[in-house]
């Protein structure tokens, strides 16, 4: 019903199973929504990033990978082995997927190799040993491995929970919100720290936060996640810079929707024409233009009939807030040294070169819809690339 | 770009997700067949009791005994709400001598069981005791005395044993939960007088209303003590016709009774408590501070607080003291005296296998409940915990009835006798109550520590693929330590001190401290029965020092606070 995750990662010449799969899976709390359907496919060694607003359903998601939760349909497979579908359901514990919280949820009344240890008791003793070493060394704590939780800092709590979490080899880790715990100031080196572990250990990992530029900043896929649904599962770039949804679009960076119109592949909307759309050619048709405030130039005149309606400085950027003519406002991100004073007349112009998202309901669209074919002809599908990415299916 | 993206988007972090995993089916039953098994006695003297109805007839004078236990439940809760409530009120409202002192002193009491403070009351008020000689021989032989083995009396000394539930709970109400709320009223204009009257005495009712309950129901769960005064309540008429006729119909019927007495009970307190459900813990304020009282006013309170602390504590202890020395003095061989040990062993023993089984099993709810499992599992695990609230009769002809029945079916099933004399003939019976009637504070101390173990930790040892037997043994035992020590010493103390089930359910011969106490006493033997009663004073004042500690160790926080504070 929504984005197709990228599926089909490991094609038929892949010998390595994804390392996480799920097809359909849904859970429903009473009335409330849970999770609906959802479809995901994460290739081994992937790491990526899951985001969505409060009560989207993330953490639903995360208890169903890793067990605490029952799905209510759907299957979900962990390393290419069935964890949980209609008839049967394998218990936390058996599924080789690793936890890591945002308190870190280290057993207080262990040290730091202890904690490390836990999860190796199939292990002999000398085998434990020597992996607790290798993954105290992995995060740089050999040091401290008789300190007891207690007596380390929240960044290397945090590293002690990583290492525990990889000590048993899992299949998949789930990250849920581990660095929203830390300070500021530790925050930006744990995390480069901790995916540099993940890469390096080859790790699949999800990690589940609220920080936008996190998401974008680690994964090398994200997953947006709203009221239950993904609402789109790709790269960071085309996530932002090819929203599948009108949610998408105003959750991943700041966005303003214009009402548009597409006639002859060309893009008009209140601010006048925007850009060509190739493919297009035949079409005569409404949409909604999505346009980023760093896809929006200023320029005073005199004869412009929008007006700066507020101005906000952020440091390097100053954000001018533009009521247009309709009452609509625009946001525009302007160099620190450029404040156009409340009240400026301004014309309002794209930046060169900006294609932007074209939205039709509230799915973004890369070709015409099929009934708005007003000028005749057949749709000439554009050749290219992002086609693939983008769903192209018609709104609900 | 994405800075700036990124400044204008920070959100707030989600919300955490509390709920425990999907359950486990073995943990998930242990619970109920647990509940069922702590249920299955009372059920079962409903369903005698009910179902017999018309069969047997009604034991003679059920009206009086019904009306003399709604007599001695109310006079008790008045005089408990006075002392109390009273007490309570003049030590966090005002200033006097020995104020700070008498705070913690004022809590004594609960470690004098009614039964042994009713024994020593009668040794001195008695027709042969000191009082009585004394009036005699200034007023002659035809002096009028009240009759002291009489309901006032019983009143008069179970409120003096029982007041200490309402000071607590009222004196914590008064200076935890309304401190915000009695500075808000202040500043709004209200005169300390009003504040009083129209914020924290409305604030208390709640907290007023549970300690009521709680003297009410130990009061209806009395069978001893009333005894010494001849005061016929429901419990000892369930006692009475079960040790005197073995009409097991007859004393199921009773019990019910008493099970509606208690019913009767927490829908009163319910009801007392209405909807609103004052629990502040947020509300930090200076609150009402004390007022000093100054001269003969200031000493009148300082009075008030040591003649209820005497005469619920100090004297009768005295007393013991004396008789204990004296009987020593006289005859070094009282304390050498094997059936002293053998009855001390017997309590020991008893109490010691109780709190075990009540712990074992409190772990294993505990447990359960954080594997997850769904409303079932967490009923039950309530249903678990209200034996406390189920007077000790009760739970003794439950247990009666369903070994009987067990015998019954195992008789049936061709097995010859049955389970035998396993339960008349043994102590299992007396466990098997206990732990219905014990396993609820034990549950709350080891469940309030589990509670403190994060989910995360949990969720986490099970992702590092420990099976929920191992998370038990490793995680959460380890951690929920302090909260077992404190369950272990609940139910040890509570078992040693307790008396009706050991009466109702004891095997011939088996006798522990607190039964030799009572039957010493009821013998008038009061010197013989000092030593026991003293051992029994004495494990009793252990938790009511521990109890004193903790509130002190929070309180005197506080009062540092306000002293810090310009």
């Amino acid at each position: 019903m929504t984005a197709r995750a990228e599926g089909a990662a490991s094609g038929p010449g892949a010998p390595v199973p994804p390392a996480l799969v799920l097809e359909g899976v849904t859970k429903r709390y009473g009335s409330a929504r849970g999770v609906e359907a959802l479809d995901l496919s994460i290739r081994a060694g992937e790491l990526v990033t899951l985001i969505g607003p409060s009560g989207c359903g993330k953490s639903t998601t995360l208890r169903l990978v890793a067990g605490l939760e029952r799905p209510d349909a759907g299957t979900l497979s962990v390393a290419g082995s069935v964890v949980a579908d209609a008839r049967s359901f394998v218990n936390p514990e058996r599924r080789r997927v690793g936890l890591v919280f945002q308190d870190h949820a280290l057993f207080p009344h262990l040290t730091v190799a202890r904690n490390v240890e836990f999860g190796l008791d199939r292990l002999s003793r000398g085998e434990r040993r020597s992996r607790v070493g290798e993954l105290l060394d992995l995060v740089q704590l050999a040091h401290l491995a008789e300190r007891y939780p207690h007596e380390l800092s929240g960044g290397e709590q945090q590293r002690v929970a990583l290492a525990r979490a990889l000590a048993p080899r899992p299949a998949v880790v789930l990250l849920d919100e581990p660095f929203s715990s830390l300070d500021e100031s530790l925050r930006a080196q744990v995390r480069r720290d901790t995916v540099a572990t993940l890469r390096d250990t080859g790790t699949t990992g999800v990690l589940v936060t609220h920080d936008q530029t996190e998401a974008l900043s680690v994964g090398t896929r994200v997953v947006v996640m709203n009221n239950g649904v993904i609402e789109q599962a790709d790269a960071p770039e085309v996530v932002f810079e090819r929203p599948a949804s009108r949610f998408v679009a105003s959750f991943m960076g700041d966005a303003d929707f214009l009402p548009a119109h597409v006639h002859r592949a060309l893009l008009t909307c209140e601010i006048g024409i925007v850009s060509t759309v190739p493919g297009w050619a035949d079409s005569d048709v409404d949409v909604d233009v999505v346009l980023r405030p760093h896809e929006v130039a200023l320029r005073p005149a005199a004869d412009a009939t929008a007006r700066v309606a507020a101005v906000e400085y952020h440091g390097a950027f100053v954000l001018h807030h533009v009521r247009l003519a309709s009452g609509r406002t625009l946001r525009s991100w302007q160099p620190h040294d450029v404040r156009y004073p409340v009240g400026t007349a301004v014309a309002v112009t794209v930046a060169a070169g900006t294609s932007p998202t074209l939205l039709v309901g509230d799915r973004a669209v890369t070709s015409p819809p099929a009934d708005s074919l007003g000028l005749g002809g057949s749709a000439a599908r554009e050749a290219g690339s992002p086609d693939d990415i983008v769903p192209t299916e018609v709104p609900r | 770009m994405t800075g700036p993206a990124a400044l204008a988007e920070a959100r707030p972090p989600e919300r955490r997700v509390r709920a425990y995993g999907v359950g486990r089916p073995g943990w998930s039953a242990l619970v109920i067949a647990v509940a069922v098994i702590i249920a299955t006695p009372v059920l079962a003297v409903v369903l005698d009791g009910v179902g017999s109805i018309g069969a047997s007839t009604p034991p003679r004078g059920l009206a009086g005994m019904v009306v003399t236990t709604l007599a001695l439940m109310l006079g008790v809760g008045a005089g408990s709400l006075v002392v109390g409530g009273g007490l309570a009120w003049l030590v966090t409202a005002y200033r006097f001598p020995l104020r700070n002192l008498l705070v913690w002193l004022l809590v004594l009491p609960l470690a004098m069981p009614a039964y042994v403070l009713g024994f020593i009351f009668l040794s001195v008020f008695d027709v042969a005791g000191p009082v009585q000689s004394f009036l005699r021989s200034a007023f002659g032989a035809g002096v009028w005395v009240p009759e002291v083995r009489s309901l006032p009396a019983a009143v008069l000394v179970m409120s003096l044993s029982l007041y200490p539930y309402v000071y607590l709970l009222a004196r914590s109400a008064l200076i935890e939960q309304s401190a915000g709320t009695y500075d808000a009223a202040r500043t709004l204009g209200a005169s300390r007088g009003r504040a009083l009257r129209r914020v924290l005495l409305p604030l208390a009712r709640p907290s007023l209303a549970a300690g009521l309950a709680l003297v009410m129901m130990e009061t209806l769960t009395d069978f001893a003590t009333v005894q010494y005064f001849n005061v016929q309540t429901v419990s000892v008429g369930v006692y009475l016709v079960w040790k005197g006729t073995f009409d097991f119909h007859a004393a199921t019927q009773l019990a019910v009774l008493v099970l509606l007495f208690a019913v009767a009970v927490l829908t009163g307190e319910r009801a007392l408590r209405g909807r609103a459900r004052y629990h502040q813990h947020g509300g930090r304020g200076q609150g009402l501070q004390p007022e000093l009282l100054r001269g003969a006013r200031g000493w009148a309170a300082t009075a008030a607080c040591v003649a209820a602390l005497a005469a619920g504590f100090l004297i009768p202890v005295a007393q013991l003291l004396v008789w204990a020395a004296g009987q020593l003095f006289s005859d070094a061989s009282a304390l050498t005296d094997a059936r002293f040990a053998d009855y001390l062993v017997n309590s020991l023993m008893v109490a010691g296998i109780t709190a075990a089984s009540c712990v074992i099993l409190s772990m294993a709810i505990g447990h359960a409940i954080r594997l997850g499992g769904g409303r079932l599992v967490s009923f039950a695990a309530q249903l678990t915990t209200f034996g406390y609230a189920v007077p000790g009769a009760v739970v003794g002809i439950g247990v009666l009835l369903s070994f009987a029945a067990a015998d019954d079916a195992l008789e049936r099933a061709g097995v010859p006798g049955g389970t035998g004399l396993v339960v008349t003939g043994s102590v299992l019976g007396i466990l098997y109550a206990y732990v219905i009637r014990f396993i609820a504070p034990a549950y709350q101390s080891v469940s309030a520590s589990l509670e403190k173990i994060p989910p995360t930790v949990t969720f986490s040892a099970l992702s590092l693929g420990a099976a929920p037997r191992r998370i038990l043994g490793r995680v959460h035992f380890p951690l929920a330590r302090p909260g077992v020590a404190v369950a272990v010493m609940l139910v040890v103390i509570d078992a040693v001190k307790e008396l009706p089930i050991v009466l109702l359910l004891r095997p011939f011969g088996f006798t522990t401290t607190s039964v030799w106490v009572y039957e010493l006493a009821r013998e008038n033997f009061w010197e013989k029965a000092s030593l026991p009663a003293l051992v029994i004073v004495a494990v009793a004042v252990v938790p009511v020092f521990v109890l004193v500690r903790q509130t002190r160790r929070n309180e005197s926080l506080g009062i540092l606070a306000k002293e810090v504070r310009p």
